[in-house]
């Protein structure tokens, strides 16, 4: 079996960035695996601005953000990227196992930092009662659609909640001349960003509905409707409150969730409500030798802080290694 | 259909084979391409007459059969005396033997039907002496001992249960699919899309005579079987024979992550409810857990939905079976339509009819009596005088599909040596690779359901969120079809609305110096 001193698995701003320090504090020989075909992540279909302005004192757009740290990794001699390369196994004694178009492989490493991201909630995961047609995505899905693969998921739109994503979505999807007919949101206010509310939303006199729901979507093979609740602060329904919103496409913005499957199987504690890491300190697992940062080891807000803080766990990694 | 449409430069064969077939005179149609008419095609297609499936959805199986759990029943739960228990036990034999031909994977991880106190073990007794009449195997009565040492995340308050190992699980869809593909091979033709909104009789008492009016042309035969699910009343009315009526009774499902598959080992089954078998725990063909179904009558045909209330129903009764189910793990859910015409199957020839048979009210254990049911038909086609032959080959055997998924990482490590894009991994959650994708398509999938009912990619628990792109372009790619008319189930559902009019995407995307794994 081949050994490596480190593995970092996740190419997006958080495994770039720990992968880096760790480089940087001495570590020589680090294994960078990366799904995608690209580094950076999901920063790769964050078109719009304001990633940046803590770190670099600047206003950046996702790509621009992700490749000032792409560049510095792939030239860096003792990082090696693999790309389009998939970790299906990960063990407490330290073995990751990954497919790649050509092979598959086992790799021992001395240290693992796990940054691996999250993925969204899913329409499925909050019980949106109603048909099941076309059209209903979720926010990221629909962001990918149009800024890297160049199409309109839909023309008229309805967002449910308003995390981040959704509220960038709103925006993105009037610019492409579609309609966006509501922002349905479960709680009293919003979840997102000031200055997205702001930005995204007032700017664009997006009609926001709080404290309400989506009782049901309706049409057999596209979206054609959404029926829209009233809810009280127990989160039931206020009688008679129902109203229906005519549209071609639902945007699934309810949250995200870390992707944290292969440090489940290799048998790390999670925390059951949210399946971010569980650890006593930041940055660690309960597994010995191996760490997490970025989204995978909490959800972040903005993507400087995720640099910053997998900065130290890049560190703490090399520090665990004697290093540094 | 495909008139006018300029052919896509490579064409997956099943979908060749339908494009080539001009010819629309058949001596058998069968009209619904689910899993009932698909059986009775494959078991007729050993035969030398010309055979014709007509579809009204986009693909094969679209109808009833996708919202099948896949349990091939024992044949317990089936009250005495009626067709379906008889063709039940009999599906359950020759569901083996035709899982072996085709590679269909078949479990058979035997069911328990749990009671709670004495009463239901005293029905539990009734229901063992009932099966045991109709010649169901090996049925025991397990104690709570050996319930804790094989089912140990059932309920503590289960008193005992009816054994009965002969029950197993299949893929629902994999099945039509694989029995299509292999009664394809052996020349029956599939007409997609293609809705039947006449009959008529040209001519007498004589075979050869019916004329079919569809959505894509007409169509003529000598003998017709309707197994048309929910709508088997409607072309049953067709030809005059109006004395059933289908009333549609709805179920609802919800599937939990694939990594709660440990907890359960067999099919677990209350004391059964008037209207079904009640709301169960099952482990699905691709090893996620599943909870339901419920059952309600409804009075429309397309009714799909799902709601909170059916939700509420069926987790109460599930975590009342296996306490540690939990809401929060449910990945995905869905709705289907049992065909209901009375409380037994109708499989007959129409006297008003000659040369038409019915095969309606195919409600459970319709999967698993299906290839009963197409010996049945058989019997029935050949007593209104249809020849039947055996032709010099008939080709038995259909190569297996690879699920990685269901492969041990040895295995996959020597798939990718010989295929190096069975490491090219498309759906993350379900592990599914871009070559099982291919191939799913050159297999016959046109659409996104298509492909996730053959391969699960986009069944997990992103649900579909990282890999829709991808399979879209896979998709138009293999098909020759432009990504705006990629569909999740057939026109009209479109994935996108259209191309983006702007376009300022980050030239950097492209051009950023990259090594490529």
């Amino acid at each position: 079996m081949k050994q490596r001193e480190l593995i970092v698995i996740g190419g997006g701003p958080a495994g770039m960035a720990a992968a880096l320090s760790a480089r940087n504090s001495g570590v020589k020989d680090i294994l960078l695996l990366e799904r995608d075909q690209y580094l950076g992540g999901i920063l790769n279909q964050c078109v719009h601005t304001g990633f940046g302005l803590q770190y670099f004192k600047e206003q950046l757009t996702g790509p621009e953000y992700a490749v000032r740290f792409s560049r510095e990794t792939v030239k860096t001699k003792g990082i090696e990227v693999s790309l389009r390369t998939f970790a299906v196994k990960l063990t407490p004694a330290k073995e990751v196992t990954y497919l790649k178009p050509d092979k598959l492989e086992t790799v021992r490493a001395k240290a693992i930092i796990m940054a691996t991201g999250c993925r969204e909630r899913t329409r499925e995961m909050v019980h949106l009662s109603g048909t099941r047609p076309a059209g209903v995505f979720s926010a990221g899905l629909a962001q990918k659609l149009i800024n890297i693969e160049g199409f309109l998921p839909g023309k008229a739109v309805v967002i449910v909640g308003s995390g981040d994503i959704g509220l960038i979505m709103a925006r993105r999807f009037i610019l492409e001349g579609a309609q966006v007919k509501a922002i349905i949101e479960a709680r009293a206010s919003s979840r997102g960003l000031v200055r997205n509310m702001v930005q995204c939303v007032r700017d664009f006199d997006i009609p926001v509905h709080y404290l309400h729901r989506i009782a049901r979507i309706n049409g057999r093979d596209r979206v054609e409707s959404v029926d829209v609740v009233k809810t009280d602060e127990t989160g039931r329904a206020v009688e008679g409150s129902s109203f229906n919103l005519a549209c071609d496409t639902v945007l699934m913005s309810v949250g995200l969730v870390p992707e944290n499957e292969l440090l489940e199987m290799a048998g790390a504690k999670l925390d059951p409500v949210t399946n971010a890491v569980a650890a006593a300190a930041p940055f660690a697992t309960s597994l010995p030798g191996i760490f997490a940062c970025g989204n995978a080891f909490k959800v972040y807000d903005v993507v400087d802080s995720v640099t910053r803080d997998s900065d130290s766990c890049g560190l703490m990694a090399a520090k665990y290694l004697g290093k540094a | 259909m495909f008139k006018g449409v300029n052919p896509p430069k490579k064409f997956p064969p099943f979908v060749a084979y339908v494009i080539i077939s001009r010819m629309k005179d058949y001596d058998l149609i069968i009209i619904g391409g689910g899993v009932v008419g698909v059986a009775i095609a494959r078991q007729l297609s050993r035969y030398r007459i010309r055979i014709a499936i007509l579809e009204k959805e986009a693909e094969l199986s679209f109808g009833v059969s996708k919202s099948n759990s896949g349990i091939i029943h024992p044949g317990t739960q089936i009250a005495p005396g009626l067709l379906k228990g008889r063709l039940c036990v009999q599906g359950n034999l020759l569901m083996r033997k035709i899982a072996r031909e085709l590679g269909v994977d078949f479990k058979e991880v035997g069911e328990l039907i749990v009671a709670f106190d004495e009463m239901e073990a005293l029905r539990l007794k009734q229901i063992k002496s009932d099966a045991e009449k109709l010649g169901v195997p090996d049925l025991t009565i397990v104690d709570q001992a050996w319930l804790e040492k094989n089912e140990p995340n059932l309920s503590r308050k289960v008193f005992c249960a009816l054994y009965a190992p002969s029950a197993g699980i299949i893929s629902p869809y994999r099945l039509v699919y694989d029995m299509a593909e292999n009664a394809a091979s052996n020349g029956v033709q599939t007409h997609l899309n293609t809705k039947v909104t006449s009959i008529l009789r040209i001519g007498r008492a004589q075979a050869g005579c019916w004329r079919l009016t569809t959505s894509s042309g007409d169509f003529a035969a000598k003998f017709i079987v309707n197994a048309a699910g929910l709508f088997a009343d409607e072309i049953s009315g067709m030809v005059g024979v109006r004395d059933f009526k289908i009333v549609p009774r709805k179920g609802e499902e919800f599937i939990l992550d694939k990594k709660l598959k440990f907890l359960t080992n067999h099919l677990i089954f209350p004391i059964p409810a008037r209207s079904s078998k009640g709301i169960l725990m099952i482990k699905t063909a691709d090893g996620n857990p599943m909870i339901g179904p419920n059952a309600h009558e409804t009075s429309d045909k397309e009714d799909l939905s799902t709601t909170q209330t059916s939700l509420d129903e069926v987790l109460a009764a599930a975590k009342r079976l296996v306490p540690a189910v939990n809401g929060d793990d449910i990945i995905a859910y869905f709705a289907g339509l049992r065909p209901i015409a009375g409380e037994d199957f109708i499989i007959r020839r129409e006297e008003a009819a000659p040369s038409f048979i019915n095969v309606a009210g195919i409600q459970s254990p319709g999967l698993t009596a299906s290839p009963a049911i197409a010996v049945m038909v058989e019997g029935l086609l050949r007593d209104c005088g249809l020849v039947l032959r055996l032709k010099l080959l008939f080709k038995r055997q259909r190569k297996a599909s690879v699920h990685l998924f269901a492969v041990p990482l040895a295995k996959t490590k020597a798939l990718i040596i010989k295929d190096a894009a069975y490491g090219d991994i498309v759906c993350r959650c379900e592990m599914v690779s871009a070559k099982e994708v291919r191939e799913s398509i050159a297999r016959g999938a046109t659409t996104m359901d298509g492909i996730k009912f053959r391969t699960r990619a986009q069944g997990g628990r992103c649900h579909g969120s990282f890999c829709t792109t991808r399979l879209m372009k896979i998709l138009a790619q293999e098909t020759g079809k432009p990504i705006t008319e990629i569909t999740k189930r057939g026109k009209g559902s479109e994935i996108v609305k259209g191309q983006r009019e702007t376009d300022h995407r980050p030239e950097t995307i492209d051009q950023r110096p990259m090594t490529y794994g």
